[in-house]
């Protein structure tokens, strides 16, 4: 069938601007930059006031601290724009970590093959919780919550309290290696930046992504659009799962040691990052670059307070409170925004009331 | 044919009672008077303005004008609760109980009996709930929770709390829409009662069987205004059918006629258990065919169940002679059909999100290069669309939630025509938008069908279904009860199949 041409009355089109606002007032004013340019002073800050972090290691080890974290915020932060959440990531990290483990050590498989094998498992993880949640239509957060306690029973039953540390050195170190020798980049950012690029062309640049920001602002819309919620669901707690389960891998071989308790805890900064990174815990708004700094400010915090000799309970402190405000910001603008537009429209309806009483008035 | 002067002073009067929304007047001049110790009926067709009346003597929504009394004395409800106080009861057509809790803490929520110790008296609630239950005649353990009643008990309840209340008016909004025929019997012998101890009853319905039945007063109101009243003695089912409709509609909105093509869409004994039965009709290409009937008769359920949004339990669903498989919306988007619906913010946009990403929404899968998807690749799609419907909106950028009603309607609307569809399904296609931008609507359907679209329109506007639909199907209790040509729908032949007013009530009368 041919396309529909309608005619105006007038015969004319009209076009329109893409944008309201210049596009430094889009890209500068958002909550990201805000957070952008706070890693960017408190790391500027640290340098100079903070002794020893100038320090090339400094950079390196936050960095090998942080890539857990940066791995797994990659598919929270889809699971969450959509209004789910995931708490089992930490519990896929641990069971991941066990297979390697076992497999290496008991099974006598290469590092390769017990890392493939361990990532499966996690996308198999995630897959069930995408499965009760998505098809079964079950809560996330009590899914999630039930399969954190299953998933990490199922590590630390298998191991026990035990630990597995004989790891071939050659894998040992390479997750440690350096990309280019005397500079702080490890390797683990290659992956890290492999699957950043995957996940920012599947939230911001695919149909997939515009559709789980959809199911984040309104579910039912995005049904009535075509757009299958429960399968786009399913497939980001697989991710979830798969990404946590490769976290799993490299926080086993950074370490050297495989053991049911690894991450034990993770996924509340795992969110907490996400959080602080700029996305809604009520769904359809965020973006990735806002995470990835997120995690940074996060790891930038915890490397200068642990050079300035503060314990982790002091760091946590202030990590808490820095996300507390970050949720305090938004609402505090959404109800200053709420509070500016109520009063542009509060004129109306009150001057109709006015007019309904004197109406009654004079008729009563 | 206003009634009587009333001897006594009514329980309840209002008049010339109007209320606006934005720009949407919902109640121009609304009056009624109902008098202690009888039955009042209050008639009108979809959008008359009866619950917005309704939810003003509730205290739900405050007048913007006219006089409203309670007992004599000029009353101005703020709020439900005070509404309540005064002594009015509404009973919706679903009642909204807590499941959990038992009848008789439903009954006695907020006001529970207080024992020693300021303790609840359970006892004494339990006593009390079952003689409200002897008083009406029912057989209903107060013990059990409210979760399974069935809507007829459930309303029960809400009687018994309002007697409990000692209210002295009952207003029941379409009480019966719901229930079956012992259900309806036990629930008139109720109001009967009531009525003779001497309280005010308003009884909302569009079965007019029923009317004849119970009331014996009736007041009718259409487009937002006061009709009439008149004792159901002294009435027909005739004259309230042509109060109620009472316009010349045909001038309204012409749709030009275009030659008929093939079927489009052929639907073959579609059935959902308690929502629709074996419903079959077609669309042809250039005819818009209307689905009438009142609210809650099922037609927004079929066109949801052809779409896909919803489960249907039998029947087929054919485009181009083509199957459409069921439950998937993107299937049906596939074959070429397009689903403007009923909830424009709910189900109609993303309306946090931006213009031309609700515009863009169905079609994005068509506007990636190489995979990717970019907000230009978006806006150059979106940016005609929203021209051809005259959007009125500062850029592409805007959030849909900043714009009027009739030009979210356009932004959905644009977003299924960039689909290319071949079947159009509308639903309420101008429900709560400006009269200009109806008439720009209607334009649109009439071109369209012009062009050779398919168009499946439902719409609780009668006279927008008579004028713009070639054919109307009328939909009555989930199955369609009439098929009327153009020249053969008039608003009685729709209004009689819609509420199957015609066969039932000269029984009653005779």
């Amino acid at each position: 069938m041919s396309t529909p041409v309608l005619t105006r009355p007038d015969g004319q089109a009209r076009t329109y601007d893409a944008y309201a606002q210049p596009w430094w007032k889009r890209t500068l004013l958002t909550r990201e930059m805000a957070i952008i340019a706070l890693v960017v002073a408190v790391y500027a800050w640290s340098m100079g006031n903070v002794a020893n972090f100038d320090s090339p290691l400094t950079l390196y080890y936050l960095f090998l601290d942080v890539a857990p974290l940066l791995l797994i915020a990659l598919p929270m932060t889809l699971i969450i724009i959509t209004g789910e959440i995931d708490l089992s990531v930490a519990s896929v990290v641990g069971l991941s970590s066990v297979l390697v483990g076992v497999l290496v050590q008991d099974g006598g498989l290469s590092v390769p093959v017990a890392a493939l094998i361990a990532i499966a498992v996690g996308a198999v993880c995630g897959a069930f919780n995408g499965f009760l949640v998505a098809y079964v239509g079950l809560p996330s957060l009590a899914v999630t919550i039930g399969t954190l306690a299953l998933y990490r029973g199922i590590a630390v039953g298998i191991l026990g309290t035990t630990a597995k540390t004989d790891f071939p050195e050659k894998w040992t170190d390479l997750s440690k290696e350096r990309i280019i020798e005397g500079q702080p980049y490890p390797m683990i950012l290659i992956p890290f930046l492999v699957l950043l690029l995957g996940f920012v062309l599947l939230l911001h640049f695919s149909p997939f992504g515009r559709g789980v920001y959809d199911i984040g602002l309104n579910d039912e819309a995005a049904q009535f659009a075509g757009v299958d919620v429960a399968r786009t669901k399913l497939w980001l707690f697989l991710l979830a799962g798969a990404v946590s389960a490769l976290a799993g891998v490299y926080f086993t071989l950074r370490f050297g040691s495989a053991r049911g308790d690894n991450a034990n805890g993770m996924e509340l900064q795992v969110i907490a990052a996400v959080l602080l990174g700029g996305v809604s815990i009520f769904g359809g708004r965020g973006a990735l670059h806002g995470v990835v700094a997120g995690v940074l400010l996060i790891g930038v915090i915890s490397s200068a307070m642990r050079l300035e000799g503060q314990t982790v309970n002091v760091i946590n402190i202030v990590i808490g409170v820095l996300l507390v405000l970050s949720v305090i910001s938004t609402n505090l603008l959404g109800w200053v925004s709420g509070q500016v537009r109520s009063r542009t429209r509060g004129s109306r309806p009150s001057t109709s009331r006015a007019q309904s009483g004197t109406s009654s008035t004079t008729e009563g | 044919m206003a009634g009587p002067a009333p001897a006594t002073t009514p329980v309840l009067e209002l008049q010339d009672v109007r209320k606006s929304f934005g720009s949407v007047a919902a109640l121009r001049s609304g009056s009624l008077a109902v008098q202690a110790g009888s039955i009042h009926a209050l008639i009108g067709e979809n959008g008359a303005g009866k619950s917005t009346l309704v939810k003003i003597v509730a205290g739900v929504h405050r007048r913007d004008s006219g006089t409203f009394r309670f007992q004599g004395e000029d009353v101005d409800f703020g709020s439900t609760a005070s509404s309540k106080a005064a002594g009015i009861a509404v009973i919706y057509q679903e009642p909204t109980l807590f499941p959990d809790l038992s009848v008789t803490e439903n009954i006695f929520m907020g006001r529970q009996p207080l024992g020693a110790g300021r303790r609840i008296d359970r006892a004494r609630m339990h006593e009390e709930a079952l003689s409200l239950f002897e008083r009406l005649g029912v057989q209903i353990d107060p013990r059990r929770p409210a979760r399974g009643l069935s809507i007829a008990d459930q309303q029960v309840i809400e009687i018994a709390k309002a007697i409990s209340l000692d209210a002295s008016l009952l207003i029941m909004d379409e009480p019966t829409a719901a229930l079956s025929g012992v259900e309806v019997e036990r629930l008139f012998t109720i109001a009967r009662s009531l009525r003779d101890e001497g309280r005010g009853l308003v009884f909302i319905s569009h079965r007019f069987d029923e009317v004849f039945a119970l009331c014996d007063t009736v007041t009718v109101m259409r487009d937002g205004e006061y009709v009439g009243t008149n004792a159901i003695a002294e009435t027909t089912n005739d004259e309230l059918v042509a109060l109620m409709v009472g316009r010349e509609v045909a001038e309204l909105f012409p749709k030009t006629p275009a030659p008929l093509g093939d079927v489009v869409l052929d639907v073959q004994g579609l059935s959902s258990a308690g929502t629709f039965h074996d419903v079959t009709f077609q669309v042809r290409a250039g005819e818009i065919v209307g689905l009438a009937g009142l609210v809650g008769a099922g037609r927004s359920e079929i066109a949801r169940a052809v779409f896909g949004v919803d489960k249907y339990d039998a029947g087929t669903v054919t485009m181009n002679g083509k199957p459409v498989p069921a439950n998937r919306p993107r299937a049906a988007i596939g074959s070429g059909i397009a689903f403007v619906a009923e909830d424009r913010r709910k189900q109609g946009l993303v309306v946090e999100e931006s213009v031309a990403r609700n515009v863009a929404s169905v079609i994005r899968r068509r506007l990636t290069k190489g995979g990717l998807l970019t907000s230009g690749a978006e806006n150059k799609a979106a940016g005609p669309w929203a021209s051809k419907l005259e959007v009125k909106t500062n850029a592409l950028d805007m959030a849909a939630s900043t714009m009027s009603g009739g030009n979210q309607q356009k932004v959905v609307i644009a977003k299924w025509l960039a689909t290319n569809p071949k079947l159009l399904i509308i639903d309420e296609p101008t429900r709560g938008i400006d009269i200009g931008t109806k008439s720009e609507v209607h334009r649109l359907l009439s071109e369209l069908a012009g062009q050779g679209m398919a168009i499946l329109m439902i719409s609780s506007e009668l006279p927008e279904v008579l004028g713009m639909a070639d054919r109307v199907l009328v939909v009555c209790e989930g199955q369609i009860t009439a098929e009327l040509d153009r020249a053969e729908a008039t608003p009685e032949k729709v209004m009689h199949a819609a509420t199957r007013g015609a066969s039932t009530t000269e029984e009653i009368k005779a």
